[in-house]
């Protein structure tokens, strides 16, 4: 049980890894990198998880105490969440061009280069 | 590459890379384990500079530098989707059409949520230095609340609540923002986006120095760039078509 949580990570990654190659529409393939990414985010929110420990967040009732789960890596998701979000929309972006201007938004359509 | 040679390539380097995994998983601290360097010493940092929202902390106060790469790699996300989404030369702009039928449900639901949505918004980005929350979490909160407007109303009300050209302004002013106090930080203090600010009493609002200012950068950063980047997609739906279509 002790590892569990990481090999939940690497699936994530590896799958989404295999949704990117076989697949045969742009948005698919967009999405399947989000699938990816998310796997850093179950690897890290599991590096710094601890059992029965609270919320990085002190306040009038909770004293400020080393019995809480790990800030660091939850700030780099967090920042990561909302980077990724915009980072798929700027690919989404692309997909759009692609299928304005190829007329398909299969990859493997894709051989030609174009002005 | 045939597709099956794909796969093959495939399935040969994700085996390798899985091994790795494992191989490493087996030798890292369990899972759940008290064991955390980082924490022990970022909590003892943010307590020290009276913040109560330990993540926080970290994003815009000990490792600020790093939240200003990612408010970099932000705008020039939005930047490229909003070029890549102009109408091009053989496009032109349509007029949007009647909106359909809205449920009338739907119509009071939604703009009664409205205000209520910019509020919990701006306070998600207010109270980023005492409860979770802050200038991301609240930015997209915002962003996505304005878009009720379309929802319940139509495109032509949303676009005259919302000029996107204050929203464009509005992004670069908060990416300048960011990087004006990191500024100020050097003149002031010693360091790029040092906190130099006073940093008043643990757990208040006006606590935490920068981080609260940090904040507000951060969520009107994020807040215009998420407008402006639906507002883009959502104009290549609606209004933006192909001239040929256009003369039908």
């Amino acid at each position: 049980m002790t590892v569990y949580a990481y090999f939940v990570a690497a699936w994530l990654m590896l799958v989404g890894a295999y949704g990117i190659v076989r697949s045969r529409n742009l948005v698919h393939a967009v999405v399947s990198l989000a699938v990816c990414q998310s796997g850093t985010y179950v690897l890290l929110l599991a590096v710094g998880y601890q059992h029965g420990a609270l919320a990085p967040v002190f306040g009038s009732t909770i004293k400020p105490s080393r019995h809480v789960v790990d800030p660091v890596v939850q700030a780099m998701t967090l920042t990561d969440i909302v980077v990724s979000a915009t980072v798929t929309a700027l690919l989404l972006a692309l997909a759009v061009q692609v299928s304005k201007r190829q007329g398909t938004v299969d990859p493997d359509e894709l051989t030609a280069l174009k002005g | 590459m045939s597709h099956r040679g794909r796969l093959l390539v495939f399935f040969i380097g994700a085996g390798c890379v899985a091994a790795m995994f494992a191989v490493a998983f087996f030798r890292m601290p369990a899972f759940g384990g008290t064991m955390h360097l980082y924490r022990d010493l970022a909590v003892r940092a943010a307590v020290a500079h009276q913040t109560a929202n330990v993540v926080s902390s970290v994003d815009f106060d000990q490792r600020g530098m790093d939240t200003f790469g990612e408010e970099a790699i932000l705008l020039a996300s939005v930047v490229g989707a909003a070029v890549l989404l102009r109408p091009s030369d053989e496009e032109a702009e349509l007029r949007p059409k009647r909106p359909g039928r809205i449920l009338p449900s739907t119509k009071l639901l939604g703009y009664a949520l409205l205000p209520v949505t910019l509020l919990i918004g701006l306070d998600v980005v207010l109270h980023g230095q005492v409860t979770p929350g802050g200038g991301f979490q609240g930015g997209v909160v915002i962003a996505t609340g304005l878009h009720l407007l379309y929802v319940a109303g139509s495109y032509p009300a949303l676009d005259r609540v919302r000029p996107l050209a204050a929203f464009d302004i509005g992004e670069a002013v908060g990416g300048a923002a960011f990087g004006g106090l990191g500024i100020a930080g050097i003149v002031a203090a010693t360091s790029f986006l040092a906190n130099f600010l006073p940093r008043g009493s643990f757990g208040q609002l006006t606590s935490a120095g920068t981080v609260f200012v940090l904040n507000g950068a951060v969520g009107l950063e994020v807040g215009c760039g998420m407008v402006v980047l639906i507002a883009h997609f959502l104009r290549q739906d609606i209004i933006i078509a192909a001239k040929a279509e256009q003369a039908q």
